[in-house]
């Protein structure tokens, strides 16, 4: 059993009267893949910005490297290691990647930017996560949906972090770069970086995570090894009427 | 090679606003003989001073997806305070720095309500905007203060290196603003707040504080056009600068910066600013009505606004 890096405990989240998170629990193994599958509206995006500091949950606690926090600041889940991709992207369009991979974390000579030093660590950090980018120099809104893909996940890489989350990582992409970009968390894997996935495809799910949760309406219904499940018995959960869902 | 033809690409807009510049000289030089002369390109420098002050100021807004349109307000009030101090008996030396952070001050003030508030900074500034001029009006009652002391405008519009003071200052302003814009933090963070402001919060990047100081920029800068326009006049007054954001924004979006914030151009600002001098001058030493100088500056701000949205549209869809 791998040693648990984060964990949450009883996550209540609620926007005016809509309550989004129902006393979410889970834990994040180390080294490992974990994925949260559910459907439109589960809230697996509020937990995920719960976690990147861009929300503050009503109660519940957030554990990671031995401390508990009732709620993060983004500054705050950065310090402590937490690096987000997000559905988004969350890139500047007119910037070019090696801007947009050191956006808020740039290499300084005194009091100027460093380009050169900034565009050779860019140029590395692509190639350890094989992403070819030709022209670096380009605004990011010239480049395909995986390039872009690949310098949000290199943005969140480029300083040491102990948890990747990744929102919906091949969301909006086609078959081809959906392919590269699992073949790139995969390889992250290998490398020993802690992932947490947000997604609705259980194939992709299938084909990455250690350990997957359901997510619905809220509330964790499931958590289980992907070795001990199939897909259809996730579907099954996921598609299952509520007043039929026993919470595990 | 390949080098200098991005370069040319990058500079597209400055390079077309200087071939306008020097087709516009060589037309009025063949026009009229006084045109081309040291002391004429010197008048329109000095003329245009405190407008370059604006517009550098105004270009960082605009990169930073916002708009401030209480500029010409910020300018006269500052100067009002300035004028009445003076006549107070207050020293030049400690008036002038009054007047910048005056200025900084109702900077901030915008800054600040854009940024809580979350309203649009074209609302705001717009109430600001009558409520800064509104300050001006109920301090003097509508009645200019003249008779400044010498100090004063000599530090206004005194001789700087054979030309006015306020030629020098603008000049500082760029050559200050150029590292600041394009190679240090405070450059690359004000143009995400108008390329993708939430990328930059999610990178960690405090944005309001980033937000707050270009509208204390554009503050400052507005104070120092005052302090040249009053030294100028000779009289501060609480209808001076009025309409000049107009000015700015036309010269800044005439310049290349983006419409929707995210790039700025510097260098295109300040030739833009130099070439509507240029037609200003221009259509005076010809005798020309100034009612046309009105029509002119529209139009070329309308094809530059067409032009500037239409590359946009295709840069968004490459």
């Amino acid at each position: 059993m791998k040693q648990s890096i984060l964990s949450i405990n009883q996550v209540f989240k609620s926007f005016g009267r809509i309550q989004v998170l129902h006393g979410v629990s889970l834990e994040v193994q180390q080294g490992a893949i974990t994925a949260i599958v559910g459907d439109n509206g589960s809230g697996k995006s509020t937990l995920i910005k719960i976690l990147s500091g861009n929300l503050r949950p009503d109660r519940g606690e957030i554990q990671i490297g031995g401390r508990s926090y009732h709620g993060l600041t983004i500054p705050q889940a950065m310090d402590l290691g937490i690096r987000t991709v997000y559905q988004d992207l969350a890139l500047d369009n007119f910037k070019n990647s090696v801007e947009n991979i050191f956006l808020g974390s740039e290499r300084m000579r005194g009091p100027f930017l460093d380009r050169r030093a900034m565009a050779e660590e860019a140029r590395q950090l692509l190639e350890d996560i094989h992403v070819q980018i030709p022209d670096l120099t380009q605004p990011v809104n010239h480049l395909s949906g995986g390039q872009r893909q690949g310098v949000a996940i290199a943005r969140a890489l480029r300083r040491p972090g102990s948890v990747l989350l990744l929102d919906e990582p091949t969301a909006a992409m086609g078959i081809q770069e959906s392919h590269s970009t699992l073949q790139m968390l995969s390889r992250l894997r290998e490398r020993g970086m802690t992932q947490l996935i947000i997604s609705h495809n259980l194939h992709q799910v299938f084909a990455l995570a250690d350990f997957i949760y359901v997510l619905r309406s809220g509330h964790i219904i499931a958590g289980a090894a992907t070795a001990d499940t199939t897909i259809d018995a996730l579907q099954d959960l996921i598609l299952r009427r509520e007043s039929e869902v026993e919470e595990v | 090679m390949i080098a200098l033809k991005r370069w040319c690409s990058r500079q597209s807009t400055s390079l077309l606003l200087l071939v306008v510049c020097l087709a516009m000289m060589v037309f009025l030089s063949i026009q009229t003989q006084s045109f081309f002369s040291l002391k004429n390109v010197v008048n329109i420098l000095e003329a245009n001073s405190y407008r370059l002050l604006l517009a550098c100021g105004m270009m960082c807004i605009i990169s930073s997806g916002a708009i401030d349109l209480s500029v010409g307000s910020i300018l006269s009030f500052s100067a009002i305070c300035t004028a009445m101090a003076l006549k107070g008996g207050l020293s030049v030396g400690l008036s002038i720095p009054l007047a910048l952070a005056l200025g900084g001050i109702m900077g901030a003030i915008n800054g600040l309500l854009i940024h809580f508030t979350r309203i649009n900074a074209f609302i705001i500034t717009l109430a600001t905007a009558f409520l800064y001029r509104g300050l001006s009006l109920i301090a003097t009652q509508g009645i200019p203060i003249t008779k400044l002391p010498q100090g004063f405008r000599s530090f206004g519009c005194g001789d700087l290196f054979g030309m006015e003071s306020g030629v020098t200052m603008a000049l500082l302003v760029i050559v200050l603003l150029t590292p600041l814009f394009y190679h240090m933090r405070w450059g690359t963070y004000v143009t995400s707040l108008g390329g993708n402001p939430e990328a930059l919060k999610r990178s960690g990047v405090p944005i309001g504080r980033y937000r707050v100081s270009v509208f204390v920029l554009m503050g400052v800068l507005s104070a120092l056009a005052g302090i040249i326009v009053t030294a100028r006049l000779n009289s501060a007054e609480a209808n001076a600068g009025l309409n000049m954001e107009m000015d700015a924004i036309c010269a800044v979006i005439m310049g290349g910066t983006a419409l929707h914030g995210g790039r700025g151009n510097l260098p295109g600002t300040v030739i833009a600013v130099f070439l509507m001098g240029l037609i200003r001058n221009g259509l005076t030493i010809l005798s020309v009505s100034s009612y046309y100088q009105q029509f002119i500056t529209g139009a070329m701000l309308l094809c530059a606004v067409v032009i500037a949205e239409f590359r946009e549209r295709k840069s968004r869809i490459g």
